[in-house]
């Protein structure tokens, strides 16, 4: 069991220490992009498609530009003149930034209004005349790749059908010959929705020419500011816009959740618009344009686990169709397309495994776009997850104990997964053991069990996931080419008080606490005499940013390292000042003596100021260090969560009774940090399990583009989270932390979704996509009493 | 989302607004609470030339008995319904529904003469009105009206009110001993506009039987509905609970939903008959006490 | 379109303009009078990062317009408590962990302000009721229940300190 090395007034790892960041938020003084003013700003507003698929006849600017104050209008032609009509999604897919003769979904940006202010922009976006000729979209994405399909994307080289790519993982032969012998085998074909991040915060940007220095400045909610950057000058370069004059400031951001990863086209024309007027322009999405513009999900698995008669799993396999939309924009490395879905084996040990992907276009809005897990865990986990109920249905096996038998034992770590993960570390026995033990499992049994003898519909569901986080390392992973490490850069000032820089960017995690207890608990210097700064691309190091939960197990263990660079360079001036030899320095948290003479020693303030005033001959000055941390895999945080619900038959009515987590991710930098972003990936988790789902019908009209009809929970629907923590070490992180922050999203839907189900079973009903609401519930019921 | 152009206009009297409402013309709006029409002019789905803001006009906000009748100003906000100990401990139909009404920042200032001239059929309160056998009392260029609320629901955002009139006053006939009343309404989530709701008022006699009885339906109708023919069923009978089936089921027959985001045509069928039973069993338990 | 000259008080100064008729209340506090703290999230007055008081009640700026507000008092996060100072909401969200991003912190606190004020001693429902028109994408809400149920304990015992 992990314990403090450090006082809390040091407040290293291991310590509830309050956060660092509040103050400024909690007295309205956060700086979040829409706050950013600068003289003669002006405005933007995209004017956006109302058809789903339709050829654009014309585009009349002359009554917008009319109205005083609107200055420009800017046309994916316009943007044609300097090549920057269209752009890479993150996967290396294109995408318009304005289009020239198509739209491709409801909401495209269709041409901006540039005006004097927002008020003004709205107006002119609203006099702006586009002519569309309507054309019949494809939204079911199985329709799109039947023969008589028209072709979405005939701009592409090569391009015959709507089917994008195949991927593959295992051994199919094998798999499907195990499939065939198994004494049970159980199928089901499950969706995952498109959903939306929904950050309460939208997406925004300032972009600010200055034509005499050349420089472009741009405030921007992006989790991965220097990501950006880069594609930006790649994209931009031949228009003047090269790396070095370009300065991304990632201010406050108002939630992330993956969501603020990707490029959006409006912040290529509002950087062009900028370029061209070289007066600042600011863009910021409303509601509805960010809830119709960018989707997670939408994978359609058909799914089949096969076992012995007595329930030891043999084999797993899974055919997935992945409706992208019009273009791939999945933020995911780039031989990962479908990101870590081959995690789809899940917590349990088997030989089997076959997983397939195929990616089709539809006229839908750019696909892959994150929901607090990006990388395809959450629906290889619901897949997985969901089956495993579904057999221990089929055999009338206890769910949990058919978990046990199955379950990939604590010295079999490090384990190679059918689909080629190395699992670093985790105990899965007893993370299920204590989730049960909270919850009091064995008692709700008997409840159940009293319960259905009454007519009542009560169930218990549990998931038992196993994530995968922390990307690199960057031999396998890279986004358009760019290697995923991440980065820190401590220096530390004469006065012994600190300033550490990362790569990454927090948006709400808690970076500026965390961060400095991991320098802390490396260093001695208290947290609190360490300041943190990221998201500046001037400042900053090189890193890939923040999502898909791996700060931690990247930049958190670059912190480390580079603090253990300081701590070396510090020795040699601690033995200069103590006058030993180095090799009888020792250190104890803050302070280095000299061994077997504890009194001689000098504190870690005191080795600081020494590097700047007094150092050994020879020996370079100042104490600063940087690592690029490459990390030789990824962690895999694990939990155990149960659920228990009651179903109202007449009205379908569900009640979420109790929901308790476990999770391990490893050794805990802040604890209460931790529990509060597993509380805040439960409540993202109920959201997808019972509320939340974009909706189209049939002519790709999103029906529910606003916060009165995308239902994000409320205090009311998200109930009282109970969580606890055990503690298996990631053997290869050098602070043994694992990733955590998705892992309440990924493990929360299908321990929903299987209570539910299980309060069901009585009345025949096997399986329902997520989101399992009232209304489903009930038409599920009907259906199934007219079968009865 | 920002609104179009319109122009602004404070009325301090009634006279005043009505005034301004002629000078002005089919193209101008009253507003109140603004919590129902602001939203729809930001997504410019209404886009009125002129707002008349009548929510500075003093003395219409009031709950009050009179003689025999509850007279709350049409001013009145959600909030001074959900919080005022008359209502509370007499008329906890209000309660009922104002607690299932938007959240409590929008009941600050959404008023109850706002729900209702809407003339919104997803709005609480028209069901109340239509269950409890209101009177709606408007000021208009003619002068004073009062107008029996079966008479005042046209159509879809469509009422009795004419061009510049003002809804001044709801008066509702005063509780009687053996009375209650009850709404709840199937919401997707708190704050939702109702999948569906019901509004329950019952009186019974000394006997438990039932004298007068009032039942309306939320969000399943063009127009905010009146179960009349679940009424006909319980009027002048001792309440059994073979009838309350009975108007159950006659509710999911006479409501009109329509498939929509929050659920089939025959789910919100099914649900109007589940709340249209517990709605009369709760009333009834309120009138008994 | 006519312009109309509005005063209000704004944590506790007084503040005079011209605005359009259109303004809304959010952005005259943001744009005109640059206070920040207040946020826009939904524009459909669905989630509550826009929450301020209007003489003591808590309303949706985003639903709102300016001119409304003329001879108003109105209170905005930047107004609660003395520069270097918290208001017992602003220690307990602080003490709870009831924030990640922030962005909806002062919405949230603002219309825990009135709930507090109207029922100074609020159930774990009631608070879950009472803060139902303010979404959260990040804290999963717990800790915000526990922030308010601090500053109501709180605020109880200084009330009671000064009667």
């Amino acid at each position: 069991m992990f314990s403090c090395k450090t006082s809390p007034e040091v407040g290293g790892m291991g310590h509830s220490v309050k956060r660092k960041e509040d103050a400024r938020f909690l007295h309205g003084k956060g700086k979040y992009t829409d706050d950013v003013k600068l003289p003669g700003m002006l405005s933007m507003v995209m004017v956006r498609s109302p058809y789903a698929y339709a050829k654009i006849k014309s585009i009349d600017k002359e009554k917008a530009l009319a109205i005083p104050g609107v200055l420009a209008v800017i046309t994916g032609e316009d943007l044609a003149q300097y090549n920057l009509h269209w752009m890479p999604t993150l996967l290396s897919d294109s995408q318009m930034v304005l289009p020239t003769d198509t739209v491709m979904h409801q909401s495209q940006e269709v041409c901006a209004v540039i005006a004097t202010d927002r008020y003004i922009a709205v107006d002119g976006a609203e006099a702006v005349d586009v002519q569309y000729e309507p054309m019949k979209a494809i939204v079911n994405p199985y329709k799109a790749l039947e023969e008589d399909a028209p072709l979405l994307r005939p701009d592409k080289e090569g391009q015959k059908d709507n089917h994008i790519y195949h991927w593959e993982r295992g051994e199919r032969e094998k798999t499907d010959a195990a499939i065939a012998a198994a004494d049970v085998v159980v199928k089901e074909r499950i969706h995952l929705p498109r959903i939306h991040v929904a950050s309460i915060e939208t997406c925004g940007i300032v972009a600010s020419y200055d034509k005499d220095t050349e420089k472009m400045l741009i405030y921007l909610t992006s989790q991965a500011p220097h990501a950006i950057r880069t594609i930006l000058a790649l994209v931009a370069g031949h228009v003047g816009l090269s790396e070095e004059k370009i300065r991304i400031i990632a201010p406050d951001i108002g939630g992330g959740f993956g969501g603020k990863v990707p490029v959006y086209p409006g912040y290529v024309v509002a950087i062009a618009a900028s370029f061209l007027i070289g007066k600042p322009v600011k863009w910021i999405e409303d509601r509805s344009e960010n809830l119709i513009n960018g989707f997670a999900r939408d994978y359609h698995m058909d799914c089949e686990l096969a076992a012995t008669k007595d329930g030891k799993i043999q084999a797993f396999k899974v055919s997935t169709l992945a409706d992208h939309g019009y273009t791939d924009s999945s933020a995911n490395p780039s031989k990962y397309p479908t990101g870590m879905f081959s995690i789809c084996t899940g917590s349990y040990d088997y030989e089997h495994a076959f997983a397939e992907l195929d990616a089709v276009y539809t006229n839908k809005a750019p696909g892959g776009v994150a929901y607090r897990c990006s990388f395809r865990v959450t629906e290889a986990v619901h897949a997985i997850e969901r089956m495993v109920d579904k057999l221990a249905a089929e055999i009338g096996k206890d769910p949990a104990q058919l978990r046990f038998e199955n379950f990939i034992k604590k010295e079999q770590f490090p384990y190679a997964s059918p689909l080629g993960w190395s699992y670093d570390s985790g105990d899965y026995k007893a993370t299920l053991e204590k989730a049960m033990e909270m919850i009091g499992y064995d008692d709700y049994k008997k409840e159940q069990a009293e319960k259905r003898a009454q007519g009542k519909l009560m169930g218990i569901g549990i998931c038992t996931f196993t994530e995968v986080v922390g990307a690199g390392p960057s031999k396998d992973f890279d986004i358009l080419g760019i290697a995923m490490f991440d980065s820190a850069e401590i220096r530390v000032h004469p006065t012994g008080k600190a300033l550490a820089r990362f790569g990454t960017k927090s948006q709400g995690q808690g970076h500026e606490t965390t961060y400095a207890q991991i320098l802390a608990e490396e260093l001695g210097i208290p947290y609190t005499d360490i300041e943190i700064d990221e998201g500046d691309t001037d400042t900053a190091p090189y890193g890939l940013g923040t999502y898909a939960s791996r700060s931690t197990p990247t930049a958190g263990a670059a912190a480390a390292i580079a603090a253990r660079k300081l701590k070396d360079k510090g020795k040699k001036i601690a033995a200069h000042l103590l006058e030993v030899s180095e090799d009888d320095i020792e250190w104890e948290v803050g302070k280095y003596f000299v061994k077997g003479a504890p009194e001689k020693s000098k504190t870690i303030q005191e080795v600081a100021f020494a590097a700047y005033t007094n150092i050994p001959p020879g020996m370079e000055p100042g104490f600063e260090a940087t690592h690029y941390y490459d990390p030789p895999n990824l962690t895999f945080p694990n939990g155990a969560y149960i659920c228990v619900v009651e179903v109202e038959e007449e009205t379908g009515a569900i009640d979420v009774k109790r929901f308790v987590a476990i999770d391990d991710c490893g050794n805990i930098i802040n604890p209460m940090i931790v529990e509060g972003q597993v509380h805040g990936g439960l409540t993202q988790g109920i959201a997808p399990a019972m509320y939340e789902g974009i909706v189209y019908d049939d002519e790709g009209n999103v029906l529910n583009g606003t916060l009165m009809d995308y239902l994000v929970p409320t205090a009311v629907e998200s109930p009282h989270w109970e969580t606890g923590h055990t503690i298996t070490p990631s053997p290869h992180h050098p602070l043994g932390a694992k990733g955590v922050a998705e892992s309440p999203t990924v493990g929360a839907p299908p321990a929903i979704a299987n209570a539910i189900i299980d309060a069901l079973y009585p009345l025949g009903i096997k399986h329902l996509d997520i989101p399992i609401t009232p209304d489903k519930v009930w038409e599920a019921i009907q259906e199934s009493k007219a079968k009865a | 989302m920002i609104p179009a152009n319109f122009d602004y206009h404070k009325a301090t009297s009634l006279e005043e607004a009505i005034a301004l409402s002629q000078e002005l013309g089919d193209e101008a709006k009253y507003m109140s609470g603004g919590h129902s029409l602001l939203p729809m002019m930001k997504l410019r789905f209404a886009t009125p030339e002129h707002i008349i803001d009548i929510s500075k006009i003093e003395g219409l906000s009031y709950i009050k008995e009179d003689g025999d009748i509850l007279k709350i100003g049409a001013m009145t906000t959600q909030s001074e319904i959900e919080h005022d100990p008359l209502l509370k401990s007499n008329y906890p139909i209000f309660g009922d529904a104002v607690w299932l009404t938007a959240d409590p920042a929008v009941r600050n200032f959404g008023t109850i003469g706002g729900n209702i001239a809407h003339g919104d059929a997803a709005n609480d309160q028209p069901a109340l009105m239509l269950a409890l056998r209101a009177t709606i009392i408007a000021e208009g260029v003619d002068g004073e009206k009062a107008i029996p609320i079966d008479d005042f629901f046209h159509g879809f955002y469509m009422t009795a009110l004419e061009p510049g009139d003002i809804l001044t006053e709801i008066q509702i006939p005063k509780a009687k001993a053996n009375s209650g009343g009850a709404y709840h309404k199937v919401e997707r989530k708190v704050g939702d506009y109702a999948t569906a709701g019901v509004a329950v008022h019952i009186e019974l006699d000394g006997d438990g039987v039932c004298q007068e009885i009032g039942i309306g339906l939320t969000n399943v109708s063009a127009v905010p509905m009146r179960l009349e023919r679940g009424e006909e069923v319980l009027r002048g009978h001792k309440v059994t609970d073979a009838l309350i089936a009975q108007v159950g089921q006659i509710a999911s027959e006479d409501c009109e939903p329509e498939s929509d985001l929050r659920g089939s045509e025959a789910y919100k069928r099914s649900i109007v008959n589940t709340i249209t039973k517990r709605m009369l069993n709760k009333a009834l338990e309120r009138a008994r006490n | 379109m006519a312009k109309h000259n509005i005063t209000m008080t704004i944590n506790g100064e007084s503040v005079s303009a011209e605005v359009d008729s259109r303004l809304l209340l959010v952005h005259f506090i943001r744009e005109n009078l640059d206070m920040t703290g207040t946020h826009i999230g939904c524009d459909t007055s669905s989630c509550g990062a826009c929450t301020i008081l209007i003489d003591g009640k808590s309303v949706k700026s985003c639903t709102y317009l300016a001119v409304r507000a003329d001879g108003a008092n109105i209170t905005t996060i930047e107004g609660i408590a003395a520069d270097g100072t918290n208001h017992p909401l602003q220690k307990a969200f602080h003490d709870q962990h009831g924030l990640h991003c922030g962005f909806c912190t002062p919405g949230m606190i603002m219309r825990s302000i009135d709930l507090l004020e109207t029922n100074p001693n609020p159930t774990e429902e009631e608070i879950r009721w009472g803060i139902s028109g303010n979404l959260c994408r990040c804290t999963g809400y717990n800790n915000i229940v526990k922030s308010v149920q601090q500053a109501a304990e709180e605020m109880s015992k200084e009330k009671e300190a000064t009667v």
